[in-house]
Formats: C-alpha cells, structure tokens, sequence
C-alpha cells in the first residue's frame, strides 16, 4: 500500500522543528544510546543468541484440539533414542506458589491459571509436553514417537456462542472468572487473602438475542457494572441517539523476537536468558513459577526484541528450559517459532461493543450507555473490558454514562496487555460513534471532538467513596487545536472536488489516551571514587530507550556530565532496583520520579559530607559541575573527593545503612554495594493528586479507490500530551510506532478461526499483516506539547500507549469521511470489505463475528 | 459468512478424532500444528539416525574470511551463520522468508539467510553485520546513520534493514525517502519505527556520498 507520488502530498504537512527541554542541558536533548554501537555491529545479545557448553535443545508436542484431555501417553519409545535426554511433563511441573505482598497480604496461586504444560488443553497449540535432545531433530523424532491419545472435549471459540442459552463452555466449570468475596479483616493483623477467583458460568437468555435481531450486540446480564450522572434524562433530552454496534480483531502481539528461552542451574541457582519488559521485576515471577526462593534466581536480558504487552515479566514458558534443564543436568535452550509463538505467544482480544450516545445540538455527549463483552481466550481474565469504561469516560467526558462488561472465556490462544489494552478498543468503538454524530448535526469533526476533549483535572470512571477520581492533568485540547492547523484541517476539509475518477480523498481525527504512569518505585546511583557516576537500571531494555533514558534525570539534577555516568542494565545479579514493569506506559513517569528521588538523596547526602569535612550547615553548599562546594564561593570538593569520604563515613554514606522505606530488593543490592562509594538509594514519596494519563490527538488522510477497495493513508499527524519531552527522538520513536500498532489493527491485522475444528488460520506475517514501510506514509509527523504535568517533579509522562487507539480510529474515521457510515462496523477495513459494502450501499460482513 | 441471523449452527465435537486424523484434516484447510519446523541438526549424531542428514566439510567466505565448516545438506545459512560460526547477528524472525531479520550479502546481493542452503554459496562471498565495520571498528557510514539519528527500537530487525540498506545504497546512491522505502520493503520492523529508520537510513546515505567523495 504505497503511492509514489506521496512525498509531494507529504510536503503539505509543515513540519515545525521544535525545541524540547528549554533550560535543561540533558532532558529533553538527542543524544546517542550507550546500547547503540553493540546493537548496529551485531553485538547485542537476545535470548536465542546465547550458546552455552553442552547445551541441549528442547521441542513442544501442541495439543492439536481446541480443547481435550490426554488419555494415555506412552514416551518410552521417544525416551530410548539415542540423543534423547529428559521428556518434561505437566505432572512435573511444581505447585503454583502463592506471593507474598510488600505490605504482608498473600496472594493465593490460582489453580486454575496456565502453568506452561497441561493434561487438560484448553486451546489449540497448547504444550502438553517437552523433550530435550542433542539437537532439535532428535528432540522432533522423537516427539513423533510419543503415542498420545486425546478424549476430545467441547470447545467454543466465539464468546457470543458460549453466552447463548444452553452454549457449551470453554472450560469444565464455565466461561467467565467469579471473585469470591474476600474474608473480613482482623483489626491488628495483615489484610487478609483474598481468594483466588473461580470459574462460573453466564448464560444469557433468548429474549437477550432476539432484541438484538442478529445485527446488534445483544445486551445480557454481565458481572460488572457501574454508572454515574443521569442517563435517562441525558438520552430524553438529546439531540441526536445513537445505538452503534463494532467489533475490534483479535491480534497477535507479534513481536519479532519470540518467546525464546536458555536456562541452566549452577551452584544451586537457576540463570534464565529470556526478552522481558522488566529485568527487576521478571526475578519475583520466575521465582514463583518454578516454586524456589527468588535468591536462587538470576536473569539475563540486556536486548528484547519487542514485548508491547507480550512478555510484561518475561513468560509462564520459560518453565519448560528451566525444568528440563535440571532434570537432564545440561543447559536448555527452547527456541520458538513463529507458529508457536502464534499460539503460546500474546495477543489482544477482541472487543465486541455496543454504544448509545445522546448528543446535544452542538455536539456535547450528554449520556453514554457502554457495553463491551471481550474474546478472552482460556486463562487468567484480561483488564481490558473495564479499562475500556474508563478511559472512554476520560477521552469524552460524556455528562452521564454508565458501563457493563463481560469477560468471557473461549477455547482460543491466551490474551495479555497489548499497547494500549482496552483503552484502544474503547476508542475504536467510540471514534466512529462520535465521526457519525458530527455528520448528522452537520459539526466539524475537530469541533465536535474539542467540546467533548477532558481538560485539566478531568474526572473518569465511577464515583469511589462519594468522589470520581480524576487525573493530574490533560491539555489535549491544546494538542488538538495545534495539530489541527499543523496538519491544515480545514483546509483539507474544504479541499474539492472529494472525488477524481475512482479515487475518494477522506480526512479523520481522533482523540486518544492512556495511562501515564504509576509512583512509588526506587532507584540506585553510586558516585565512585573515581568520579564517576554508575547508574543502576531494572528497567527492560525493549528499544524504547527508558531503561537508559530516564537516568538522564539524575545527571541533570546533580549537575554530571552525561559521560561521567555508566549505565548498568539487563542482569539481575548486578544489583539492580525495585523498579516498575516496562507495561502500561508506567515507565518514564515511574521512574524519572525514582530517578529524581536518588539524585536527591545523593545530592543531600554530598551536602551533609562537604559540611562534616568542610565545617559550616549541609545547606550552605550546592552541587554542580563535578563538585560539591559553598554557595557564594570557598570551600569545596569533587565528588571523587566527596566518594572517599563517604566511603570513610561508612553508614548511610556508603549504604552500609539504607533508607527503610525501601524494597527488600533495592535494599539486597544496596547491601552488595556498600563500601563501593557514595551510595544514594531512594524511593519516589513525591506526592501526586489524580491519576496520570497521557492523550494525543491524531489526524489522517486517506485515499480509496472505490473500484478496486485498495487505500492509501496520504498523510498521517499525531500530537501528544506527554508531559515534558525527555529524549525526543525516543518519544518520536514512540509516537509515531505505536500509532502504526494501532494503524494495522485498522488495515490489515486479525485472528481467523476455522469454526469446525477450532483451528486458527492466521499463524504467521503473512496471515494477518502487520504494516510494512509501504503501508504508511514516508513522512510521517508527530509533535510534542512539552508541557510539564504538575504532578511530578520532572514533569514526564509515559507515551507507549496513549498514540495506540489514535492511530487506529483516524484512519477508520478518515475512511467513512471518504465512503459514508455505511461500509464497515468493524476493524480491520480490508479490500474486499469496501468493495463487497460499496456495491451494496450496507455493511456487507456478519455484524458480530471477529474471526473472518 | 454472511450469516446476518447470528445463529450459526454448532457441530458437535468431533469424538472419535484421533491427533493424526485431526492433522490430515487441518491440512486441508492449510494448517497444522507441527514441531517438524524450525528444525535443525547438531554434528554430535551424525550418522545416527541419518536418512540423508550427513554433512560435509565446506569452505566459504564469510566476511573476508574462509571459514571452514561442516554442513548438513539441508542446512539454512542462517544456522550455519549462527550457530557454527557464531555471528549471531543475523536474526531469525520468522524463518520463512517474510520478516527479513536473516537478511544478509551474498556477493552484494541481499538475501533472506532462513531461506538460502549453505552449501549453494561456496565460492560466493557472504557479507553479515558482523563484518560491516572496518577491522579498526569505524563503523560502515549506514550504521554511522542509526547512531546519528537514533534510529530503530529493540532493533531485532536492525541487521536486515542494514545490510538490505547497503546493498540498495550501493546501486542507488541518492534515493528520495520513497525510492529507499521500496528498497527495505522486504524487512519488517515490529516496533513500528518505520519513519525514524527511514530517516536513519537516509541518513546513512548521506554519510555514504560523503565518504565517496572524500
């Protein structure tokens, strides 16, 4: 999907060269990564890159059936061959362990969550079991070798089967997770478990169904609900009501490193090399899979090669190398291939979602009644379904709204986050809602936005405890106004004639957001003796550049050279912190607050050592340029200088005593650097009122051609709201690569089921498309607000997701702008979609099925 | 599939389906679920379960390099390349020929490695990222451009696009962004980074003239 002359078209969008970061030397500033020169020259090493001494190779026997119970199963023969050396089965693997909290409360293991390897699969492509050999041809002859026989069992693979009256279930006990109520509190002691949820089922009723008449999503009950405002007199004293259905796909996350894992156990220790978005965080997970004390876990991921939800603490998987290796005393390596990341990968589910919006005369949404019901594949149930609720309520402010959802469990590969988990699904169902509304009351598609934009502290969700919470800030209408005239809308509105021979122009805009970020995680920096400033990172290293940028904070505030600091990442033996998971856009919030706490500390502590040494209060002296000296002039010293003497002091100085408000992790790795200089350590305390969020405004032109139903997006702007810029070329990275995420949920990527055998049709690149670099225009633009939030001290805040439902919705808009309300109530729009609706002037595909 | 009532009849499940019968049926309509892909044969058994697996010494060129290695018949470059001769670098993103991850030169010409067998690039010349800096580790004026510009992400793909980018740049010295867009079109970025790669690798293209004239 490429057009030649689009460079000219290009030309039409000014791209205005901004400064980020005004009165900083680091933050907001390019600069060159410290991961790059090992990543151009081929040094950088992922997962399946390493090779260790007498390492085996390990194969998976996938459940063939969509859901089954294995009979009988003979290895013996397969154990025999020569080269052949341990076969893992799901009896093997240990008892789900349960977590223990910070705060003392434990979290039950649920029994019924996926453990790797199963007697009992639940969807097709589902290990049953492992071999490890010599070489992975052994290890697949011999997998051949194994006689297993299944007890096929009922399966379904669409949700609304299994919600029909008498539907069969996904799982023995039902189709949706039911959270037992938690058990009263004990005044004096811990909060108590709360159990883990169980398996219940729901069933709607025929009259359900029938109201709908097969073209609407029918509305039965569902387990959670909430509302505020009043609807009913929001829908009487409307305008304009709409009652919308839409279907969002099923996609696989496909990053294209897969889930490849190497394992092996020295001195009692097991050493996992695997992709994670969270070198800190992954070591409490692998611990808990494989039932053993987190100190006996050691991770090794300094490279991923993607994660967009897909492997938040690494994956269950990693079991399988870990287990075999002990048991056949060797190294493992597991590689997986793209078909079977296709199954045992991550994917997004599928939305299906019916809107009624009541819409005043000028545009305003003043009642909204949500309802969303999501493709949840066999396990542990996704947040996607209310986070949808939320952030619709956020984006579009409607007066009065209120939001059913339901879960649902299938016999389909698991789901996980994906960029932008259900926040894009709510806004690909809203968006077209919104575009519909603004050609029925005859408003521009800007305007009808901007009367709906949240603004400030703007509340979302349902009242808790009498108050709707609400976030620390939005200036989305402010993105929205300076992308509309970056991207010359209006002129591109009034632009004639719309059509030339087969080809229809069409513009669309969108809003979008997300969470922004989380609070409450710590950091690490020791000042050597020599000087020199070594930053520790637990942040994953998924390409987004966090893991190196956010430490740029810290240089700023204690007034370091950039080339002074050394970055140590992607090895948890090296004394790394509590740090968030790279998920959720958490990261450059989180962690620049934990950044600026840490140089704090150290900054307070060089203070304290210039005036023990050099007499005088710790406040009479500032830092800066390398020293730590008196305000006004005199005495001073570097922070060579000021390291020694930390080490001398001993204590706190060099972390030989530790803040106790720290994690149990940041406190393990300060203790293993005691002694080595000034060592400062903190945890992010800095207040925050409201919840973070970041928004971006995105714009998108289009080009149809109606004989052929093929398209080109011409143009593509998105704006952002993220706070202060930290590292812009990263952020443009961002912005603009998840906006095409979202964009091929819009043009080409979705799940396919065969319905009679419950077998996926779309297992590789081929099969459900991500965009390529011909699917999108060859200049594309973002920009950046570069206002700081209030509400933290650096004023950052995350970007992974907010661009996602953005990227997806401006092109589903600018495509009805170019062909009418009346061609697709579903994403992807493909070829074949447009032609088979234009032709007929109605949306020509089943109203309600994702799979086709 | 129009099926505008919604009220698809369901089969009942198949119960008397045994793993290969299933097979054969999902065969039909285009799939199955197999561990007989992404296979590869290690040197410790050979001969033991052979039925045409053995290997045979080989020289090739690797970088400037005669490398000297034992290689299966059906043996993919990108195994040898990896795992025999340790340049890791070149990637396996899908090992079928879609992603691009294993591009690499083969006397100049990019190819995907997963899809190439070793023993057709005797007294060829192979080129992998590995062996794109000079030996006193300048980088090559293409890598020159990713750090200039910060290009890519996570960068599993970054190799491929690389050397699809020297090979198109040595034939087309002075692309316009779409031109050079057409030339990495057979490479898939996940991250998405289409636009500050193709600025990059503009970039890079830059730094190549200008090292011609110099």
């Amino acid at each position: 999907m490429h057009k030649s002359d689009t460079e000219s078209v290009a030309a039409t969008v000014a791209a205005t060269p901004r400064v980020y970061g005004p009165g900083h030397k680091l933050i907001g500033k390019d600069y060159a990564t410290a991961d790059l020169y090992a990543k151009v020259t081929g040094q950088a090493k992922y997962a399946e890159d390493y090779h260790a001494d007498g390492m085996l190779f390990c194969k998976l026997l996938l459940s063939p059936l969509p859901h089954a119970r294995v009979k009988h199963l003979e290895v013996r023969a397969a154990l025999a061959m020569p080269g052949v050396r341990a076969i893992l089965t799901a009896d093997e693997l240990p008892p789900p362990a349960d977590t223990l909290t910070d705060n003392g409360t434990v979290i039950q293991a649920n029994p019924n969550s996926e453990r790797g390897l199963t007697m009992e699969p639940l969807y097709r492509g589902e290990p049953i079991l492992a071999v490890a050999a010599v070489d992975e041809l052994t290890a697949a002859e011999a997998i051949e070798k194994i006689r297993i026989e299944f007890e096929p069992l009922p399966f379904v693979i669409d949700p609304l089967e299994t919600l029909r009256p008498g539907g069969l279930n996904p799982r023995k006990d039902g189709n949706i997770w039911v959270r037992p109520p938690a058990p009263a509190a004990v005044a004096g002691s811990p909060p108590p478990a709360p159990p883990p949820p169980t398996i219940g089922e729901l069933k709607w009723t025929e009259a359900d169904f029938a109201e709908a008449k097969g073209v609407r999503l029918p509305i039965g009950k569902t387990p959670d609900e909430w509302s505020y405002g009043d609807l009913e007199a929001g829908f009487r004293n409307a305008a304009l009501v709409l009652d919308e259905t839409f279907v969002t796909p099923d996609t696989s996350h496909q990053t294209l490193e897969t889930r490849s894992a190497m394992a092996y156990w020295q001195n009692g220790k097991v050493y996992v090399h695997t992709g994670t978005q969270s070198t800190a965080q992954t070591v409490p997970a692998i611990a808990r899979w494989l039932n053993i004390d987190v100190a006996k876990v050691v991770l090794i991921s300094e490279y991923t090669g993607g994660g967009f939800g897909s492997k938040g603490t690494a994956a269950v998987s990693l079991v399988i190398p870990a287990l075999l290796s002990k048991k056949a005393n060797a190294p493992v390596m597991m590689r997986i291939s793209r078909e079977e990341e296709t199954f045992i990968g991550r994917a997004r589910p599928s939305l299906l979602g019916r809107m009624k919006a009541g819409f005043s005369k000028d545009g305003r949404i003043v009642a909204l009644d949500m309802f969303v019901i999501s493709n949840n594949g066999p396990y542990d149930a996704q947040g996607d379904v209310p986070t949808s609720g939320r952030i619709v309520s956020l984006l579009y402010q409607p007066q009065a709204m209120r939001w059913r959802g339901a879960t649902v469990l299938t016999n389909t590969p698991p789901r996980s986050a994906q960029s932008s988990p259900g926040g894009m699904q709510g806004i690909v169902i809203m968006e077209p809602v919104i575009a519909k509304a603004a050609r029925k009351l005859g408003l521009d598609q800007v305007a009808i936005r901007r009367i709906n934009c949240p603004e400030g502290k703007a509340p979302f969700g349902a009242a808790v405890q009498g108050k709707r919470p609400y976030a620390t800030s939005a200036f989305l209408k402010e993105a929205l106004d300076r992308g509309a005239e970056q991207f010359k809308w209006s002129e591109r509105v009034s632009r004639t004639p719309k059509r030339i021979g087969t080809k229809v122009r069409g513009v669309g805009v969108s809003l979008s957001c997300f969470v922004g970020g989380t609070v409450g995680f710590d950091g690490i920096l020791v000042i050597k003796p020599d000087g020199r400033v070594s930053i520790r990172s637990g942040i994953g290293n998924l390409g987004t550049e966090s893991v190196i940028d956010v430490h740029r904070v810290a240089a700023e505030v204690l007034g370091v050279p950039w080339e002074k600091c050394e970055i140590t990442w992607g090895d948890s033996s090296k004394n790394l912190p509590f740090t968030c998971v790279s998920g959720g856009s958490q990261t450059t919030h989180a962690m620049t607050r934990a950044a600026h706490a840490t140089a704090m500390d150290a900054r307070k502590k060089l203070q304290e050592i210039a005036a023990k040494k050099l007499g005088g209060k710790p406040e009479n002296y500032d830092v800066g340029n390398e020293r730590v000296f008196r305000k006004g002039g005199g005495a001073g010293m570097t922070l060579a200088q000021a390291a020694n003497y930390a080490i001398q002091l001993g204590g706190i100085y060099d972390g030989h005593e530790v803040s106790p408000d720290l994690n149990k992790v940041t406190k393990a790795s300060v203790a293993a650097l005691a002694g080595q200089g000034l060592v400062a350590a903190a945890k992010d305390n800095y207040p925050r009122d409201g919840a973070t969020f970041s928004y971006v405004a995105s714009f998108a032109e289009v080009e149809v051609d109606v004989e052929t139903g093929k398209y080109y997006i011409v143009d593509f702007l998105a704006y952002a709201d993220v706070g202060s810029v930290v590292h812009p070329r990263a952020l443009g990275g961002q912005i603009l690569g998840r906006s095409i995420l979202g964009i091929g949920h819009a043009i080409g990527q979705k799940w396919v089921f065969d319905p009679h055998y419950g077998a996926m049709l779309s297992t590789r690149f081929s099969q459900s498309k991500p965009p390529t670099i011909l699917d999108v225009p060859v200049n594309m633009q973002w920009a950046a607000l570069d206002i700081p939030d209030p509400e933290t001290p650096v004023g950052a805040r995350g970007v992974g997701e907010p661009p996602v439902g953005g990227g997806c919705a401006s092109i589903l808009n600018a495509l009805s702008d170019a062909l009418g309300d009346d061609i697709f109530r579903r994403a992807p729009v493909n070829a074949d979609t447009i032609l088979t609706s234009v032709e007929a002037g109605r949306p020509m595909q089943h109203p309600l099925k994702a799979h086709i | 599939m129009s099926d505008i009532d919604g009220k698809e009849k369901i089969e009942p499940p198949p119960s008397t389906l045994s793993r290969r019968d299933l097979i054969k049926g999902v065969i039909v309509g285009g799939v199955a679920v197999s561990s007989a892909s992404y296979l590869f044969r290690a040197s410790t058994l050979v001969g033991q379960s052979a039925r045409g697996t053995g290997e045979r010494l080989l020289t090739i060129n690797v970088n400037g390099q005669l490398r000297r290695v034992d290689v299966m018949k059906q043996e993919t470059l990108a195994w040898t390349l990896r795992h025999k001769l340790g340049l890791t670098g070149t990637k396996l993103g899908c090992d079928r020929a879609e992603c691009g991850s294993c591009t690499v030169l083969i006397d100049d010409v990019p190819h995907y490695a997963c899809s190439v067998l070793t023993h057709t690039v005797r007294d060829r010349k192979v080129l992998t990222i590995e062996g794109l800096a000079s030996p006193d580790g300048t980088l090559h004026p293409v890598q020159q451009g990713v750090i200039d510009e910060q290009g890519f992400q996570c960068a599993f793909c970054m190799p491929g696009f690389i050397m699809a980018s020297v090979a198109f740049l040595k034939t087309n010295p002075n692309p316009t962004r779409t031109e050079l867009a057409h030339g990495l079109s057979g490479n898939l970025c996940r991250c998405q980074d289409y636009d500050k790669i193709l600025t990059a690798m503009m970039r890079g293209a830059e730094n190549m003239r200008r090292a011609s004239r110099a």
